[in-house]
């Protein structure tokens, strides 16, 4: 079922939590809502799944409007951060509960109920654990439980709050995978929140990047990442360098470096910056063409990437990301005084670059 | 086996030192008493502990006490979770007042709040007044006593309540909710059987504190052997009558009962606990 979200406001006392927010979400869609904490992608959801009201906008679900409808009544499936998973029950009627408490006349019969449960449980993989109690099981196992309890009612609709904040590293990467498995089996639309960029770039059919209560950018993963609209998805996406210029009718130059642009034609003299990705860095030993000279201070070569830090002369610091044998290739050691070119560059005029430099 | 005291090692030193303190603690403070009551009775022989406790009087007190006490924690139990609920989930002005007022009943000392609920109940006092046209009386009657073990109990169910209310996730209710639960399903299957062992524990506690209650209720109950007698009052008055053996003997079954009762009590917790599974 398709999702239209429309100008929709939420305040809660002074704070803004959502300004003006519209969105369409298609039929069968895998979308995460991306952003820092406090940028409103939890209200966001909350507001689909109806457990808040939005002070202004409407819900559509499926082009009826739900704005006004009950959480109950919504027939949406909703995943908790912290599982939420009933502690007295078992594993079985914890997956149960959604079926036996529907009124009698739709309630299946105890067999049906039973069939349906264990149907649910061996597609988490859990089935041998249906007697245990929610105490007994391990991060994972309960947010699997409590993803089969909020399937068992067959949801038009599944939201996840941060489904996977909870869990370790390894868990995480491994449940990552099989939402998007499940996902493509069941073909449910299905929202998921997340502050982690890797995840919602990896699992996600789209990505909406959230920050201050407004969308900043939404596109697929890829071209998010290739192309972010504004310096705040730049720099939310994952790490960068900054190099501050000038743009003058679509000319870049930043210091000595100059780079023809295939955009801000009628930039006129404007101050800008360029956020640079550490593996769109090239590092070189001639200073012809570089973009930046620095001295090398750390040199961590672990893993497939060997990552050099550099300090600029004004204490700045750069990061890059080079191949091994590109690293070889340079023969660098700390102390070295190297040269970096970009591959590529994202670059913004100051007027909407200014506002803010994000850590992450 | 070698050392049951040294299981595990622990960076926290004194264990052993600890755990002594408490063993003599406990020793002196709760088994003592106790060795003595039991010691003072052996002496009576069985023939006078039989004609000291077997007496109808003695009988009908010790039932009286058990069964006011009994009823008095199950009123507790619903209306001590209703305060604790309302404490716990709507603001209103003067909670904090409200709050401090469920307490009033510890701090009170035993025989002001019998001599209030005498003047209260009594056939010309404020309340009893208008019971005793309906033909209800409250005070010198079973009920009389009744009402003074709620007000003492009250505070017990509430207090251990509350905290498991408010720990209790606002999540879960929404699952609920969002699983398409009522209300009253949400009630019925999710909060009431989480705060069901703290209940009990509240229900345990004011139950216990009832059987052995004395100041509130002696003022209230007026006292009429096999009518409103509790069997505290038989105690104490075999005391002023120098009947220290025929005392104990009274205290003793008081004692075995109450052993029973809460060892059962301990045994629907341990289910209980169990249902919920190992934490």
């Amino acid at each position: 079922m398709s999702i239209e979200i429309r100008n929709i406001r939420k305040q809660f006392g002074q704070f803004t939590a959502l300004d003006n927010v519209s969105l369409d979400i298609a039929a069968g869609e895998l979308l995460a809502l991306l952003g820092p904490s406090g940028c409103g992608k939890t209200t966001l959801l909350r507001i689909i799944a109806g457990l808040e009201k939005p002070d202004a906008g409407q819900v559509l679900f499926g082009g009826a409007d739900a704005t006004h409808t009950h959480v109950a009544e919504r027939q949406v499936g909703f995943v908790f951060q912290h599982y939420a998973l009933f502690r007295h029950m078992t594993v079985f009627d914890n997956v149960a509960f959604g079926l036996s408490v529907k009124p009698r006349r739709e309630r299946p019969s105890q067999e049906e109920i039973r069939e349906r449960v264990m149907k649910l449980l061996k597609m988490v993989q859990l089935d041998w654990l249906a007697d245990a109690y929610p105490g007994q099981l391990s991060g994972g196992q309960r947010q699997r439980i409590a993803l089969a309890r909020s399937l068992a009612v067959e949801p038009k609709v599944l939201l996840l709050d941060e489904p996977f904040g909870a869990l370790d590293a390894k868990v995480r990467k491994d449940l990552r995978r099989w939402l998007r498995e499940l996902h493509n089996d069941m073909h449910i639309t299905s929202v998921f929140v997340t502050h982690d960029q890797e995840e919602a770039l990896e699992v996600s059919d789209r990505v909406v990047v959230m920050d201050h209560g407004h969308i900043e950018q939404v596109g697929r993963p890829d071209d998010i990442y290739e192309h972010p609209a504004t310096p705040f998805v730049t720099q939310f996406l994952g790490d960068v360098n900054l190099f501050h210029g000038r743009v003058d009718a679509g000319q870049l130059t930043i210091g000595s470096y100059e780079q023809a642009l295939g955009q801000h034609q009628d930039a006129d003299g404007d101050a800008a910056v360029a956020y640079v990705r550490p593996h769109d860095l090239d590092l070189t030993l001639q200073a012809a063409g570089a973009l930046a000279q620095g001295r090398v201070e750390h040199i961590h070569a672990v893993g497939p990437v060997v990552r050099v830090e550099l300090q600029q002369a004004d204490g700045q610091t750069i990061e890059a990301a080079v191949s091994k044998e590109r690293f070889r290739a340079l023969g660098i050691v700390p102390g070295d005084t190297v040269y970096v070119t970009p591959r590529k560059l994202a670059v913004f005029l100051q007027e909407d670059a200014g506002q803010q430099d994000y850590v992450i | 086996m070698s050392n049951i005291l040294n299981l595990r090692h622990s960076v926290l030193p004194g264990f052993r030192l600890s755990f002594g303190i408490t063993l003599f603690w406990l020793a002196l403070i709760v088994l003592l008493p106790f060795a003595a009551l039991v010691y003072s009775t052996v002496g009576m022989g069985w023939d006078g502990f039989a004609a000291a406790v077997g007496s109808p009087r003695v009988i009908a007190a010790i039932r009286l006490s058990f069964f006011t006490a009994g009823l008095s924690a199950l009123i507790n139990l619903v209306f001590g979770f209703l305060v604790a609920w309302v404490l716990v989930r709507y603001p209103f002005p003067g909670k904090r007042l409200v709050d401090a007022l469920v307490d009033l009943p510890f701090a009170l000392p035993t025989a002001v709040a019998g001599i209030a609920l005498t003047t209260l109940y009594a056939p010309n006092g404020w309340i009893g007044q208008y019971l005793a046209p309906l033909g209800i009386k409250v005070s010198f009657t079973p009920l009389g006593i009744i009402v003074a073990l709620t007000f003492i109990g009250l505070p017990f169910v509430v207090r251990t309540v509350q905290p498991v209310l408010e720990d209790l996730e606002k999540e879960l209710e929404e699952a609920a909710t969002c699983l398409g639960a009522s209300r009253w399903d949400i009630f019925r299957r999710v909060i009431f059987p989480a705060t069901l062992p703290s209940l009990i524990t509240g229900g345990t506690m004011a139950f216990a504190r009832a059987t052995g209650e004395y100041g509130s209720v002696i003022f209230i109950a007026g006292n009429i052997p096999m009518v409103s007698e509790i069997a505290p009052l038989i105690i104490v008055s075999k005391l002023d009558q120098f009947d220290q053996q025929g005392a104990t003997a009274v205290a003793l079954v008081m004692l075995g009962i109450s052993f029973v009762f809460l060892l059962l009590i301990n045994l629907i917790q341990w289910w209980a606990a169990r249902r919920h599974g190992a934490r």
